[in-house]
C-alpha cells in the first residue's frame, strides 16, 4: 500500500478535474441520446460516481476527511434513488409494455 | 503516475462503451467495469473505506439490482427505439459544450498544485467513523430514514395493484 499510495503524489489536481468532467459529460450525453429508460438510469449513475471521485480527490487535496463522509452520504443516498427508480420503471412497463421513455410524453397533459 | 494516466483511460474508455452499447446487459456489464476502475482510482488516493463502499455497495448491490431489474423487463421481444441521428447529433454537441466550458475555465486558471496525501490516516476506517459520529450523526441518523422511506416506497410502487374500482 505504501508504493501504491506513492504513485499518487505527483499528479496535478487538474488532472483529476478533467477526468471527472470528462466521464460527467459522457453521463450527459447518455441522458440526452438514449431512449431506453434503464440506460439513461445507467448514465445518472456515471454522473454521481464522477462527482464523488472528485469530491474524493478534493478531499485528499485539502486533507480534509468531510469530503469522503459527504461521498458515503451521497452513495446512501444513490441506493435509495436506485431503489425508486426502478420500482417507477417496473410499474411504467407493467402499464404500457415498454420503457421506452418517448411513451412517457403522455404525462405532459 | 503512470498508474493513474492508465486507470483514467479506462475509466473513460469503459464509460463510453455504456452508452453506446446497443444491448442494456452489456451496457450494465461495461458499467461494472467502469465502477471497478472508480474503486482503484479511491485505493490509488488511500480512501480504503470509500474503496470497500463502492466496492460493495455499487458494484455488489445497485449493479445487481439493475440487472435483476433488467431480466424482470423482456427486451427481447423488441429491440431498442433508436432516436433519429440529429438528436444523438444535438446531444453530443450539447455534452461537448459542457465539456469544453469547463475545461477552458481550468485552463485559465493556470497550473495547479498535485494532489499530496499528507495525513495517511485520512481515509481509513477509524478516521472517518469518528467523524461520522461525532460531527455529522444528526446526517447519519436522517440518511437511515431515508433509506427506510425509499424502502417502503420502492415496495408501495412495484406490487401490484389490487382492485381500486
Amino acid at each position: 500500500m505504501e508504493t501504491l499510495t506513492q504513485n499518487i503524489q505527483a499528479i496535478p489536481l487538474n488532472h483529476y478535474i478533467i477526468l471527472c468532467v470528462i466521464i460527467f459529460s459522457i453521463g450527459v450525453i447518455g441522458v440526452l441520446i438514449r431512449r431506453n429508460a434503464i440506460v439513461i438510469f445507467m448514465s445518472i449513475e456515471l454522473m454521481l460516481n464522477a462527482v464523488n471521485l472528485l469530491l474524493t480527490a478534493f478531499s485528499v487535496y485539502r486533507g480534509d476527511a468531510t469530503g469522503q463522509v459527504f461521498v458515503f452520504f451521497i452513495i446512501a443516498l444513490a441506493a435509495a434513488e436506485v431503489a425508486v427508480g426502478l420500482a417507477i420503471i417496473v410499474m411504467i412497463y407493467r402499464n404500457t409494455n415498454s420503457i421506452d421513455i418517448n411513451v412517457l410524453n403522455r404525462l405532459k397533459w | 503516475m503512470n498508474t493513474f494516466y492508465f486507470i483514467a483511460f479506462l475509466s473513460v474508455f469503459f464509460s463510453i462503451l455504456v452508452i453506446t452499447a446497443k444491448n442494456p446487459v452489456h451496457s450494465i456489464l461495461y458499467l461494472v467495469l467502469t465502477f471497478f476502475t472508480f474503486t482503484i482510482h479511491y485505493i490509488l488516493m488511500n480512501a480504503q473505506f470509500l474503496a470497500i463502499v463502492n466496492f460493495i455497495v455499487y458494484m455488489g448491490a445497485i449493479l445487481v439490482l439493475f440487472l435483476y431489474t433488467l431480466m424482470l423487463i423482456n427486451l427481447n421481444k423488441e429491440s431498442e427505439p433508436r432516436k433519429s441521428n440529429l438528436v444523438k447529433f444535438a446531444g453530443v454537441i450539447g455534452g461537448g459544450c459542457f465539456l469544453v466550458t469547463i475545461v477552458a475555465a481550468l485552463k485559465a486558471f493556470g497550473v495547479s498544485q498535485p494532489v499530496v496525501l499528507n495525513d495517511p490516516n485520512l481515509g481509513l476506517v477509524k478516521n472517518l467513523g469518528k467523524i461520522l459520529f461525532n460531527e455529522y450523526l444528526l446526517p447519519f441518523e436522517v440518511s437511515s430514514i431515508l433509506l427506510l422511506s425509499a424502502m417502503v416506497g420502492a415496495v408501495l410502487l412495484a406490487t401490484k395493484e389490487t382492485k381500486t374500482a
